[in-house]
Order: C-alpha cells, then structure tokens, then sequence
C-alpha cells in the first residue's frame, strides 16, 4: 500500500430515504434523519435527505470524528461507508479503490471487510449470544486468512491479549462478560481481518465513565501498535478531544465545520459547534439555554 | 429541618428465589430546598435509592433501616397515607419520558392526571398545567396540550414530564437520570427549565446522574454511590478542591475533558462491582490504588471530615493526593 | 426494622426475575410423559400384553379386568394393546406433520428476513392466503384427491401448518437479522448463508422448538380428526382417532370404553404438549430480557 493515499476518503457522499405517504413520522425518527417540510402536515414528504453532500478524508494512520447530535446523519455516513446503506449519491474511496454499490458479491465483500470494520455502541447486541469469544474470532480469522490452525490460535491469543481480555473469559459466551469487555471482544473481532480503517460508532457511549477511559486508552494504545485509522462517530466533544486529531462537526445531515480537533474545539467557527461545546458539562458549568436552536419538531428517537 | 432522611438504608431483591443485596448502606438528609446529587456508576444502587424514597419497589423486596420524609416514616405509612406522599409530596422524573407517558392520550390528559385524582376541577386543572407547560419553556402550550407524546421531542417531552412533577406542587423531586437519553444541548436547556423552577420554588430534590460534572452544576451537594454504599458526601463546591475518597477522584479524573486532551486517561482497574459482589472490606478496595490490608477486612463507615462525609480509612493519610492531576500525574510513572 | 414492600401500580414492574434455573416440575412432569409414550410407541411389540388385531367375539366388549387391563373392543381385541400400538401412528403423524412444517417454514423465514423486498412480499401474501384454509379442509381436499391413508392428510396439514411457523419465526429471524451483531458479521465479510445458517439459525432455534411443541398438539388432534371421520388411515389399523370413532357403536350399548380411553390418551397428549410448550415459551421470554 502506498503511504500518501488516503485510508478512507468520502465525497459528496448523500443519503435520501422514501417515505412513504402520511403517519411516516415514526419511520423518519428511527432512522435519525432530518425531515424536509413539515411533519405535521397531513401528507408527509416523498424524500428525506438523512445525509447531503458529505466530504471528509482520514489519512492513513490518522483519526477523524464525525460529531453531531442525534438527526445529524453521522450513523448514516458510517453504515454507508461499510455498506450497510446504498448511498444516493456521492463516492466512498477505500485506499484508492473506489466503492461501487452493484456488485456486492461475498467475495467482494470479504475483500471489503480486510478494508473497514466496525465497531457499535451497544456491547449487549452486538456479539452473536450463542457464540463463544473464541469461536467468534476464530470464524472471522478462518474466513480472511488460509493459516493452519495453529496460526489462527495463536492469532486469537494475541488478539485477546490486545484488548485486554484473559484466555479464561474466551470460551465463555457474552452473556458472562461486562459491557466493557464485550465492547472489547467487538473491537478483537474488527481487528482481526486486520483493516486500514476501523470505524467506532459511539462505541464507548453506553460505558461507564470508568470503563470508558480503559477503553479510550485501549483504543489509542491499538492505534500505536498497528497503524490503524479511525473514524469516530460520537455525540461527545470531550471523547472525541482525546481520541480525534480532526473533526466533521454534522446537523441535519450536513456538515457545518471541519478541521484539526484542537482548532476546532479552542476555537468553533460555527455558533452550532460553539453550542455544542458549551453544553458538555464541566468544572465550573451551569446549564444555559440555547434559544436559538429552532423549534423541535421531529420526535428524536436515535440512540447515539 | 430536612425534608427527606435516609437512615442506613439497606434494600435487597429477590434474585432466583434469593434475596440479593442491592444497597448496603445509605445514610442520607436532604434539607429544605436543598439539591442532592446522587452519582455513580452502575449497580452502583443509585436508582434503587430513588425508588426506595417512593416505595416504589418490585414486589418481594425487603428493607432495612428507615426512610422518613419529614420526620414521618415511609416504610410504615399505610396505603391512603402512602397515596398522598406520591401524590402530593414527592414527584419523580424518568429518565425516559415515552415509557412513562401513555402515548394513547393527550399531553393534557396526562398532565391534569394526578390533579384530577386529588380532587381538581378538570378545567382548572388543565389552566395550571398550561402555564406550567409555559414556565418549563415549551413554547405554545395551548396547542401542545392537546398533542400526543408522538408529536413532541423527546426534550419537549421531559419537560411535560417536569411540567406534571411541578403541578403537584410537591417538596420534593426525585429525578432519576432525566437528562441521559437526551442531546448536550437538549439536557441543558431541560436542565435549565429544571434547576430554575426548583430554585424558584425552594422544592428539594433528589438527583440521580452518573454524570459528576452535571450533578455539580445543578446540587448542592454530591453523594457518591459505589457497589450499594454512600462512599462520599461532598459539597458541590468541594468537588474539585477536595474530594476525600479515591473512588470520586477517580471518577473526576477519568472523565475526559472537552478543553484538554490527556496524554492518556486516568482509568480506574477492574470493572464497577455490583452490591451483592462485595465482600468484607470496602466495596471499592479491589480496584482501589490506595487500598491496604484494612480496607480488605475492614468495612468503613462513613463519617464527618471536614464540611463532607466519607467513608474511607485512609481519608486523611491520602488528603492532597487525591486532586485530578495527582491521581493522573500517579499513573504515568 | 424490617418492612416487605409489595407495591402495585404501573411503576412497580422493575424487573423482577424468578425460576430462571431451578428445576421446573411441569417441564419435567410433561417432559418424561411424552419421552414414556414415545418409547412406548417404539418398544409396542414387547409392551403390549396382547396382539391389537387378533380378538374372539366371545371376549367382546368386556369391561376392565386382570387379562384386559382397559377391556375390549367390540371385536373383543385388548384395548390396552390397540392404544399402545395406536400411539405409533398417531404420534408418527403429527411429528411428520411438524418436521415438514417447520423445516420449510423455518427455511423461508430466514430467507424472508434476510432478503426482505420483493420475495418476503411474495411469501408472505401467498402465507397469507393459505392462513385462510383451515387445516382439516385441506386434508379432507387432499384425501378427496389422493385417496385415503397417512400420506395425504399429513401433507395437507404439514402445508396447512407452514405458514403458522414462517410467521412466527420470521418476526424473530427479523429481529434477529436487524441485531448490530449480523451487521458485525456482514461487515465482517462472512457469507449470506453463514450468517443465516450459522449465526440466525442458532438464534431462532429456542422459539422453533417453543413451537414446534405447541403445534405438535395441534397437528395430533387435527390428524386424529380426520381419522376419526374415516379420511387417515384405515380400520382394523390400530389408532387412537378410529378408535375413538368404531367405539362410538358401542358407547349407546353402554360398552364406552375404547372411545373413552382413545379419547382420553388424545386429550392428555394434546395436554401434555401444550403445557410443555407453554412453559417452554415461558422460560425463553424470561431468559431472553
């Protein structure tokens, strides 16, 4: 691989869903998007733009946060990058081989997932409950690579060693282990097709603060030691400080400011970021109202 | 006087046929106007420790030790008398509103609910609780009254939530995570609407976060909840100037900063314990970087040093190291 | 001081979680009646004490006694004898019935919940027609066709049964599919087939045998139904549904006896796999929250 090719690079990357007729108003919150017109109206509208014209660039090596609140199409931009959502539009280039949508055979797919992985927020779902830790990454390491088995343990013994987790904990299920551990068993896994670019998509959100700084550490300790890139998708400015080195700060669907974290989290250029930053709690902070943030119209149901 | 007293209050629920402890020990006054917030992480207890303030327990639960709001006991109140405690003294506020709202009926129906069956006229009724609905900063509110939960945000929707909390024109309010499913910048403008209309009506309130900073925004003072245990009281101005147990440093520290990037972050070993996983030392002394022998074997109690309470063996021995820096500073050597 | 708290009202459902592995007298109650009648279906020839099809009208219709514990039939064969014998055919067919039923609706599923689009439609709606023909309809259609015996109305019925089991599976496998951890492993790069067959499959079995259970009673009954109308298998074959039905000559005589414990092993069977499965479903909602 070539060292000045970006990891990952989006361009104008764009995601309109169909609604379907009237009472759709639950469909749009549950996919997080920003509604065009009026919901209340008794005929909704036939499109949505859930993510508009979207660009950003991780170097390789490098960590990039997509930040928003919930409706600002950040989920969206993540599942289209690892083919989880068709884009509408727009381009996701992966070590300069650009995606294309129509074929998605399994052999393509399996040469895409030695590319990105991901990693979710909820630790509970996100492993298969009737799987061993073991089992889990022995399927992954088997699928990607033709070693002898030997070389697939002895894989999985320094996978789990990377994250933190003991021989003991791997031949249990999920249901045995804490959300911490899960959520590291969840990052084992993506590790272990070994790709350019692992995407966390509010992966530390539902931890405990405790548990989260582990986990944050973890996460940069794995970027020293392989060279993987990053993308972070989060709510959190304070997470996002510590794990990013640029930012994509996202609403409804766009972005509204981009650059190095640092620049923009001691200096927000938007009053959108401005109000985000101002809202994290912190020594010294009182809560103030944004009065300018526009009617809530949209019943926000996403997660993140 | 205090309004809500929690005397070594210990709860255990039925796990499998066994009782499982899931809070040892809360002592725990709230005063008249005075904001507590209860923080910790999970198993930590904290929620149970709301709903115990209610009764409001599943079925086969036991307690020990005493809940008293204003001096009368909770525990020992009989049906009628424990009706009108939830429904005029104390009012609680979810940490999701959808599930606690009936999404069949109006915001209006919902809101003029406990005031109807404490014996309003419904047409007064729906007079307060629209202004009401004015004062906790929803814009609109003849219109929103006759709306559904479904047509409201889920901002807006804790804040009919805190709306129906006020109309009882309670002494106090339990709030249990009422900002967590919510946007930053959603909770600070319900946080607003919340620690203004408490202030302004001097009503008590019981807070419950896992969010340090939040809770010290909005309290007056901060209990710390660790594996069933009240491990520290703090004022909230304390916070950063002196906490006196490990446990809260830790979490202090942990937490990243939205203004600094740590070289690393300071994380606390192992994972949250839940009560029942316990033994006979300190809860917290197996992931305790200070802890020794005693705090092993030994369980402290908690007890006054300084403006708070603590419960800690070597609160004293460790006054100074426990600052954020230092704890963080610690971890790099 | 002491107090138990039973508070009541909308907020008092925290969760509150009991017999999650203690032993369940019911699962094992109904677990070893079946696993008894199973086996005694199986060993019949060296359980039963007399030959079901060999009587003398001399011994007919006789009420219980030590040489025919349960009496006899009309034509003087040991009813004992009939009912055990019996248990083979009407057991084989409602399992024929179920393992067709389930296979196929299993199946479909699947693919419906991991396809969705065009074909779930399409599976769906034509599930949905065949939902409207009630199952004994289509057996008697079926017999009127093929002619009498076990084949016909056990095809009929395992069609009849399918759309029952696709719905029910595909709302989990659905559910199942829209879970991060299959989004984990189609990232992952693992194949349409593996995920469905290694990782949803997996996932959907507990409810599968949930009601693979309950519709077992039901195919017994509906299988025992058409029998007794004469339509399944034919007399002299021992099985409960004709038993009940050549009894029925003998109840106004006042010899009620092989209808009645015809009837009674079809009830308590039919029993015994309903609760089962009830209880089975019981435990897999508890264990699952």
């Amino acid at each position: 691989m070539t060292e000045n090719v970006p990891a990952l690079e989006v361009i104008g990357l764009r995601k309109e869903y169909r609604v379907r007729g009237a009472g759709s108003t639950t469909a749009v919150a549950s996919s997080g998007s920003a509604l065009l017109g009026h919901p209340s109206k008794r005929r909704a509208p036939t499109s949505l733009v859930a993510v508009d014209d979207v660009s950003f660039t991780v170097a390789q090596g490098r960590s990039l946060a997509v930040v928003g609140e919930s409706g600002s199409g950040k989920t969206t931009v993540a599942r289209m990058i690892v083919g989880l959502e068709r884009p509408t539009g727009g381009q996701v280039v992966v070590g300069g081989r650009q995606r294309s949508w129509n074929q998605m055979g399994s052999r393509e797919r399996r040469r895409r997932a030695r590319e990105v992985q991901i990693v979710f927020q909820d630790p509970y779902s996100s492993l298969d409950p009737r799987m061993t830790i073991r089992a889990c990454l022995d399927e992954v390491l088997r699928l990607h690579f033709d070693w002898p088995s030997e070389r697939i343990d002895a894989r999985i013994e320094e996978l789990l060693d990377q994250v933190g987790l003991d021989r003991r904990q791997a031949d249990g299920l999920p249901r045995s282990l804490s959300g911490g551990q899960r959520q590291r068993v969840a990052i084992a896994r993506a590790l272990a097709s070994e790709p350019r670019v692992l995407i966390c998509d509010e992966a530390v959100a539902s931890l405990d603060v405790s548990i989260q700084a582990q986990v944050l550490n973890l996460l940069s300790d794995i970027r020293e030691a392989t060279g993987v890139s990053y993308l972070f998708i989060s709510h959190d400015l304070a997470v996002v400080r510590q794990v990013s080195d640029d930012i994509v700060v996202m609403r409804r669907g766009q972005m509204v400011e981009s650059g190095p974290t640092e620049q923009i989290l001691t200096q927000p250029g938007d009053p959108y970021t401005q109000r985000l930053l101002a809202a994290i709690p912190r020594p010294g902070w009182h809560p103030t109202s944004s009065h300018d943030s526009g009617p809530e119209q949209t019943p926000s149901t996403e997660s993140s | 006087m205090s309004v809500l007293d929690l005397e070594h209050l210990a709860v255990d629920l039925p796990v499998e046929g066994r009782l499982r402890r899931v809070i040892h020990d809360v002592t725990l006054s709230i005063a008249q106007g005075e904001a507590v917030g209860v923080v910790g992480e999970s198993g930590a207890g904290k929620s149970m420790t709301s709903r115990a303030v209610l009764r409001l327990l599943p079925h086969g639960a036991t307690v020990e030790g005493e809940v008293r709001f204003e001096g009368r006991s909770v525990m020992a109140m009989d049906r009628t008398a424990l009706r009108d405690y939830r429904l005029s003294d104390v009012a609680m506020i979810f940490q999701d509103p959808r599930a606690h709202i009936n999404p069949v009926r109006t915001v209006g129906d919902f809101l003029v609910e406990a005031l109807v069956e404490r014996g309003d006229a419904k047409a007064d009724a729906l007079r307060v609780v629209t202004a009401l609905l004015g004062v906790v900063g929803i814009s609109d509110p003849q219109r929103r009254v006759k709306q559904y939960p479904h047509e409201l945000s889920g901002g807006m929707l804790q804040r009919v939530m805190i709306a129906s909390a006020l109309a009882i024109e309670p002494k106090l309010l339990l709030a249990d995570e009422p900002t967590t499913a919510l946007d930053v910048t959603t909770q600070s403008d319900v946080m607003v609407s919340l620690d203004t209309q408490r202030r302004e009506r001097g009503l008590a309130m019981l807070f419950v976060t896992h969010d340090l900073e939040l809770a010290a925004a909005v309290c007056d003072r901060i209990a710390v909840m660790y594996a069933g245990f009240l491990v520290e009281d703090i004022p909230a101005s304390q916070l950063h100037r002196g906490v006196q147990h490990p446990y809260t440093a830790g979490l202090l520290a942990s937490r990243p900063s939205p203004t600094v990037r740590e070289r690393r972050l300071f994380a606390i070993a192992g994972r949250p314990l839940s009560a029942y996983e316990v033994g006979d030392g300190c809860g917290f002394a197996s992931r305790c970087a200070f802890a020794n022998d005693r705090c092993r074997s030994e369980r402290p109690a908690l007890r006054v040093v300084g403006a708070s309470r603590v419960a800690c063996h070597r609160s004293e021995e460790l006054s100074g190291q426990l600052s954020s820096h230092n704890i963080r500073e610690a971890t790099h050597d | 001081m002491t107090s138990s708290l039973a508070s009541r009202g909308p907020l008092s459902r925290v969760r509150s979680r009991r017999s999650g592995s203690r032993v369940d007298t019911v699962v094992v109650v109904t677990g070893a009646f079946i696993a008894l009648l199973v086996i005694t279906a199986v060993f019949a020839p060296w359980i039963a004490p007399s030959d079901p099809n060999f009587g003398s009208i001399l011994s007919s219709n006789q009420g219980p006694s030590a040489a025919h514990l349960l009496g006899t039939d009309s034509f003087g064969r040991d009813i004992l004898s009939r009912l055990i014998y019996g248990a083979r055919l009407s057991l084989l067919g409602p399992a024929l019935i179920i393992v067709i039923s389930t296979s196929i609706g299993t199946v479909l599923a699947i693919a419906c919940a991991w396809f969705g689009g065009w074909f779930d439609q399409v599976v769906s709606r034509v599930a949905d027609i065949l939902f409207a023909f009630p199952g004994l309809i289509l057996a008697m259609l079926a017999v009127a066709m093929f002619g009498p015996g076990l084949v016909a109305p056990v095809i009929a019925l395992s069609i009849a049964y399918t759309p029952y089991l696709l719905r029910v599976i595909r709302s989990e496998a659905l559910r199942q599919r829209n879970l991060p951890y299959v989004a984990a492993c189609y990232v992952g790069g693992l194949s349409a087939r593996t995920i469905c067959t290694r990782h949803i499959l997996p996932n959907v079995t507990p409810l599968l045998i949930v009601q693979a259970t309950l519709s077992f009673g039901y195919a017994l009954v509906d299988l025992a139904a058409v029998s007794y109308l004469g339509l399944g298998v034919q007399p002299p074959t021992a099985e409960w549904g004709i038993m009940v039905s050549t009894g029925q000559s003998s109840i106004l005589a006042g010899h009620p006896q092989e209808s009645l414990f015809a009837g009674v092993m079809i009830i308590v069977t039919v029993v015994a796999f309903n609760l089962l499965g009830d209880r089975l479903a019981a435990r897999q909602s508890t264990g699952q929250s």
